[in-house]
């Protein structure tokens, strides 16, 4: 099918450039846990404190580094209007967005995954047997994430004070997002850890609904 | 040699108008272009020629009007190749990988080959491993229209193709499109005046302020065209 | 232009009216008093700015199909209008919360999500003044309106899941629920004429929007000379 082929093609392009130059991942890496730090002068870091204030603060950190890392999403696009010979190019225009959620919610996964054990440590949490679940969770919000910050990106692209405006406009539309994926996992740090499905099932409706939403309306985006 | 594209298309603009706000950028735009005719289109800055070129390239969608295409080209825009003022490949990746990348996007039959192809046509074989980041302006114009190129398009839209190019790649290029005029290859290209470029077309255009004033084919009309264009 | 003045003047009207209603008619509530009647002009407003969003919601559908200004210019009116009627919503809430309940604010999921839905089209606001191009403006904050809209549902959800898991105060019960025949009435009728408020907010709004847009293009035509 060609949307999923071009999509593919896309995705190739954009994570071998990111891996040649690494530069989004270890700039992203690096705010993250600056946020946490920060964040935990502001509580007292005991082992329960940690447990419930812990996850929405984790959670907190990649929604801001998301919020940065999503900006040259489109910005790269406008340099020499490769985004025009993509037009160009693919049958589809959704394989175009298609292409850049994979690859965002893989970066955020990737920046997620390498700071799980830091704030452990950092913490005292631990979680092991959970981890399936976390898995699960960080790669059901970092996928609604990416596909309402990709469609952003978009908008703010084309706008004044960029910057600004895609984290001014993400936030608020991702709150179903850090309200859920907070509490569920709460739910897998806590001594006897539990699993939310019905959290899992939101962040999936999120997912669903969103991406439905972006195929329906993309290539207006993306209009000239 | 460049190989003849798959079939010959023509472009009509049926009252087309482009609005950005208040400003007509395109307007009340009627053009018939025949395949395989060789158009210049001439006119000052902020005439309308980018915008016009564009649209074709149906990068750009009319407020008003429609363009279509003849000559049974059911996905047109598989047809087109647009080279623009930007040069539209990625400075991180090297010609060929732009090459390849985009080849494999217009699922083209063997990617590679068909860029090796193409840059030893544009005379980048041996720098083919090169960052285009690393490339003078001349090259890396060559490089967009090696990917221009790339699936034997039948329409090739060219907006101010010479703006920063050296003699020597100024002549490579009047010669490429020379012989791709000569395959049959409907070709558009926006000019700022009388140059070896203009000298290759068949007919020329005059845009200003977004409307058509002017449209002659070769003959004695020709030269004045440019020339009335006050570049 | 008669009309417009007459229609003000009949949506006044029906506010004093609404407002005279909801002291003199409506009887007293047994356990809060008095402070309970701000309950008739908070939730007729809320109803009013959800109805607002509704129509922004479709004139954004139909601006992206048709690409007619006009539709645009209902869009943002629906917005401002809205955003006016739930500050409103968000101020009077609290002046009821604080007497009854002690507290200026609390999270629950109504307060919580109708927040976010002020933030959103404050933002769909923002959006728009920092595009410069209108037909750019209209669509980019059309698109972000229909995504702001499809949001509010699902925060309201998520919220309300979270609040099973953390129970806090619920300020406010249901509009007509526990409510008494009289007091169902008059707050029915408080509903209908803040409709009829946002009804004319709007259609002079809109008539505002239609005159900024003729005057920038007789100016264009002008400077075009």
């Amino acid at each position: 099918m060609a949307l999923l082929s071009n999509a593919a093609v896309l995705l190739g392009k954009e994570v071998r450039t990111e891996f040649r130059s690494r530069e989004l991942l270890s700039t992203t890496i690096v705010f993250v846990l600056i946020v946490v730090v920060v964040f935990s002068f502001t509580f007292d870091p005991t082992t329960n404190e940690s447990r419930r204030f812990g996850p929405g603060l984790l959670w907190m950190a990649f929604l801001f580094a998301a919020s940065l890392m999503l900006q040259p999403c489109f910005l790269r696009e406008q340099v020499n209007d490769t985004l025009g010979a993509l037009r160009l190019a693919v049958s589809d225009p959704f394989a175009i967005f298609l292409a850049k959620i994979c690859a965002n919610t893989l970066f955020l996964l990737l920046t997620e995954l390498l700071m799980l054990p830091v704030f452990a440590a950092l913490f005292n949490v631990s979680f092991g047997a959970q981890l399936p679940g976390i898995l699960l969770t960080f790669l059901l919000g970092s996928l609604g994430i990416s596909v309402v910050g990709t469609a952003l990106a978009v908008i703010s692209a084309q706008a004044r004070m960029r910057e600004l405006l895609l984290p001014l406009l993400l936030l608020p539309l991702l709150t179903p997002i850090l309200v859920v994926s907070t509490e569920v996992t709460i739910g897998l740090m806590q001594p006897e850890p539990y699993m939310e499905w019905k959290g899992i099932g939101l962040m999936a409706g999120f997912d669903v609904v969103f991406l439905t939403v972006l195929w329906l309306f993309g290539e207006y985006l993306l209009e000239e | 040699m460049p190989a003849a594209p798959v079939r010959s298309i023509g472009l009509q603009f049926d009252k087309v108008d482009k609005r950005y706000g208040a400003v007509y950028a395109l307007r009340d735009l009627t053009l018939n272009i025949a395949a395989g005719e060789c158009v210049a289109v001439v006119g000052r800055n902020g005439s309308g020629k980018t915008t016009l070129l564009r649209a074709a390239a149906q990068l750009v969608r009319p407020s008003r009007g429609s363009i279509a295409f003849s000559g049974g080209a059911e996905d047109a825009k598989a047809a087109i190749g647009f080279v623009a003022h930007a040069t539209m490949v990625y400075d991180e990746l090297t010609a060929e990988e732009n090459l390849v990348f985009f080849a494999r996007l217009q699922e083209l039959a063997e990617p590679k080959t068909r860029a090796d192809e193409l840059l030893r046509e544009v005379g980048l074989h041996d720098r083919k491993d090169s960052l285009v980041r690393t490339f003078s302006r001349g090259m890396r114009q060559r490089v967009a229209i090696a990917r221009a190129l790339l699936a034997q398009p039948s329409l090739l839209l060219f907006d101010e193709p010479a703006t920063g190019l050296d003699a020597e790649s100024n002549l490579w290029l009047t010669e490429h499109l020379r012989k791709l005029r000569d395959t049959g290859c409907t070709i558009l290209m926006s000019l700022h005046g009388d140059s070896e470029l203009a000298r290759l077309a068949t007919r020329a255009i005059r845009l200003e302020g977004g409307g058509l004033i002017a449209d002659t084919r070769r003959g004695a009309m020709f030269q004045s065209i440019f020339a009335a264009a006050g570049c | 232009m008669m009309k417009r003045v007459l229609f003000g003047v009949v949506a006044i009207g029906l506010v004093a009216c609404a407002a005279y209603a909801s002291f003199y008619i409506a009887p007293e509530e047994r356990t809060m008093g008095a402070i309970q009647k701000i309950f008739y002009f908070h939730a007729s407003t809320a109803w009013a700015g959800e109805t607002t969003f509704f129509v922004c919601f479709l004139a954004n559908l139909l601006y992206i199909w048709k690409r007619q200004p006009q539709f645009d210019w209902l869009g943002v009116t629906c917005a401002e209008v809205g955003v006016a009627c739930i500050t409103v919503v968000l101020i009077t809430g609290p002046i009821w919360a604080k007497p009854v309940w002690g507290i200026w604010w609390t999270w629950d999921a109504r307060l919580t999500s109708t927040f976010v839905l002020w933030i959103l089209y404050i933002c769909y606001l923002l959006l728009r003044t920092l595009v410069d191009e209108p037909d750019r403006r209209a669509l980019l904050s059309a698109l972000f309106g229909v995504f702001a809209f499809i949001d509010v549902p699902i925060v309201f959800g998520a919220i309300r899941w979270w609040r099973t898991q953390h129970p806090a105060p619920v300020i406010m019960g249901g509009p007509g629920s526990g409510l008494e025949p009289t007091m169902k009435a008059v707050f029915f009728f408080n509903v209908a004429v803040m409709h009829v408020l946002a009804a004319f907010l709007i259609m002079e709004r809109y008539s505002l929007e239609k005159t900024k847009h003729d005057v920038e293009l007789l100016q264009h035509q002008a400077e075009a000379r």
